[in-house]
């Protein structure tokens, strides 16, 4: 690495700056737009800063690759639906992933190919070793994770007999080639280091149950976050040393929140499977009697209340329903009924996914209330109307410690005079187990898609 | 202080502060904190770039050309979708809200 100017080493530190106050101004609502906004704006500058200093070679191909990249990115990331968010976070994360890895083992070239190459100190190899294999675990792991969201493979957890055993294998094998980087590096190993981070990857997300996914997406998050540290060290660059660790910080305590949300330890969550507990539930259909209604019905229920909580889960957004939801919730309240949206922490498919769900329907942000605020009012609620919600109201979570999702807070939606859920059929939730709320005798089920049946009962309280 | 020694103190700072700034986020903005930090570690395009611009191997040129693309796919495709998120915050935010009812105190956000 050529001499770095000492203006430009100021620009870069503005550059961490601006990337300390983006992540700052993302926790808050009134500063998040704009924190992104700085972020972005700090990464321009840091990418263009090297081919002012710098005499960089093939710089046409490298711009061509930036601009190609983006196109990609950003296209993306309009094109795609706010219910699969939780998709494209994970596939953004695993190529961000791969991309490190794949410039630590060009950086492992550099070095093996520097004139005193035997003077490269073992901290930088030992950087280097964990870019290239950590890097390759975020890849593989969040495309297993994409795979599980887009439903391109089963969301369920898919344990083998041996599994734990070849995990373990292979991360011993990761540990010795880690270590012989170190004492006598070749590319060889660098490559084998790769394939076998890969390997770790698919191993790790694997036996993780569909519920859980989100936090792994989180804790990969925070896997590309410390690769990107590790290779700024390599690369002695300030701004992907803090920009990374920043990442890697704030994401491993973020993936704690989560994890606490819905009342699962890390551990429990990546190896519970393989332990036999987990998210494995029946994943069958039950055929115990319940109480189905026609729209109308409901209608009527909802019409004549005089305080009602809705209960949105991801099933409204698969179904496009949000903005039929608001129109229902609004007919509502021009009759008097006092209408408000409890909103679990995980509802959706990753924490805080039901909030821009609802305000990409425009749902006014006050109606929108959360767990802690509404979990008192449902002794004094007359109907809850639950939305393709299931698990985040199942009160198996507190009465049921065999249950994989007991000791997760839950919406005490069985406290409320009457239920209404909008199912399509009687399928399990995403955690892939029963809910004994749906055979109580204050519970009404009606059955179809939500969109339809929020458009007829939207029909039928238009008239009453 | 040796170079080791500075770089580890950088590192040790940058822990406490990305614990620091997101410690009281609330869990209505999740789903965009993680989207953002995700678009911060794109950064790694510029490890990218530095590392392809002083490259003599033909492979290497291919390589850190696929990471160059790889890497500017997280960075700009994570600021534009996060931005996508929080412009429908501010939006409604900004906008009356429409025939709301009287509410309640107590229920807040």
């Amino acid at each position: 690495m050529s001499a770095v100017p000492t203006w430009a080493q100021l620009v870069y530190l503005l550059c961490a700056v601006g990337f300390i106050l983006a992540l700052k101004g993302l926790a808050g609502p009134r500063t998040a737009r704009i924190g992104n906004l700085v972020g972005a704006a700090a990464a321009v500058v840091a990418v263009v800063l090297p081919f002012t200093y710098l005499d960089l070679d093939h710089v046409p191909l490298i711009v061509g690759a930036i601009v190609v990249g983006s196109l990609v990115g950003a296209l993306g990331a309009r094109r795609v639906q706010m219910t699969q968010m939780p998709q494209m976070v994970a596939l953004f994360n695993g190529v961000g992933g791969g991309a490190a890895a794949l410039v630590a083992l060009l950086e492992l070239d550099e070095l093996l190919h520097l004139s005193d190459a035997a003077e490269v100190e073992s901290v930088v190899l030992a950087a280097t070793a964990f870019t290239v294999l950590v890097g390759s675990v975020s890849f593989a792991g969040s495309v297993i994770t994409f795979a599980k969201l887009q439903e391109l493979m089963t969301s369920r957890p898919v344990v083998f007999a041996g599994l734990p055993l070849v995990f373990g294998a292979a991360i011993l094998a990761s540990l010795a080639l880690g270590v012989l980087t170190v004492t006598n590096a070749t590319l060889g190993i660098g490559i084998g280091l790769a394939v076998l981070g890969l390997i770790v990857g698919v191993l790790l997300v694997l036996p993780v149950g569909g519920a859980d996914v989100p936090i792994v997406i989180s804790l990969l998050n925070a896997f590309t976050g410390l690769t990107v540290a590790a290779g700024g060290y390599v690369l002695s660059n300030v701004v992907l040393l803090v920009a990374g660790t920043l990442v890697g910080a704030s994401g491993t305590f973020l993936t704690l929140l989560m994890a606490r949300a819905m009342g699962r330890s890390v551990p429990n969550i990546l190896f519970g499977a393989l332990r036999g507990g987990s998210t494995l539930g029946a994943g069958e259909a039950s055929d115990r009697p319940v109480r189905s209604a026609g729209p109308e019905d409901v209608a009527i229920l909802l019409g004549y209340a005089d305080r009602v909580i809705i209960v949105p889960g991801y099933g409204l957004a698969v179904a496009q329903a949000q903005h039929t939801l608001r129109e229902l919730v609004e007919v509502l309240q021009a009759r008097g009924t006092r209408v408000d949206y409890a909103i679990h922490p995980v509802a959706g498919r990753m924490p805080g996914h039901m909030n821009v769900l609802l305000a990409e329907a425009q749902v006014p942000y006050e109606q929108l209330v959360e767990m802690d605020d509404i979990n008192g009012e449902f002794k004094h609620t007359d109907v809850v109307l639950v939305v393709g919600a299931n698990d985040v109201v199942n009160p198996a979570a507190r009465t049921t410690p065999s249950a994989p999702i007991y000791g997760m807070p839950i919406l005490d939606v069985d406290q409320a005079q009457q239920v209404v859920f909008l199912k399509r059929s009687m399928r399990p939730g995403f955690a892939g187990i029963e809910n004994e709320l749906l055979f109580d005798p204050r519970t009404t089920l009606l059955f179809g898609d939500a969109k339809e049946s929020l458009t007829k009962l939207l029909a039928a309280a238009k008239g009453l | 202080m040796d170079d080791g020694m500075v770089w580890l103190t950088i590192f040790v700072l940058s822990v406490f502060v990305g614990v620091e700034v997101i410690s009281k986020v609330s869990s209505t903005l999740h789903t965009p904190l993680m989207s953002g930090a995700n678009a911060i570690h794109g950064i790694i395009l510029l490890g990218a770039v530095l590392v392809t611009g002083q490259t003599e191997s033909t492979v290497a040129l291919v390589v850190g050309l696929v990471a160059i693309v790889l890497a500017a796919v997280n960075l700009v495709g994570g600021f534009v979708v996060t931005d996508r998120m929080l412009q429908m915050f501010v939006r409604r935010r900004g906008a009356p809200p429409p025939v709301a009812p009287p509410r309640t105190s107590g229920a807040g956000r």
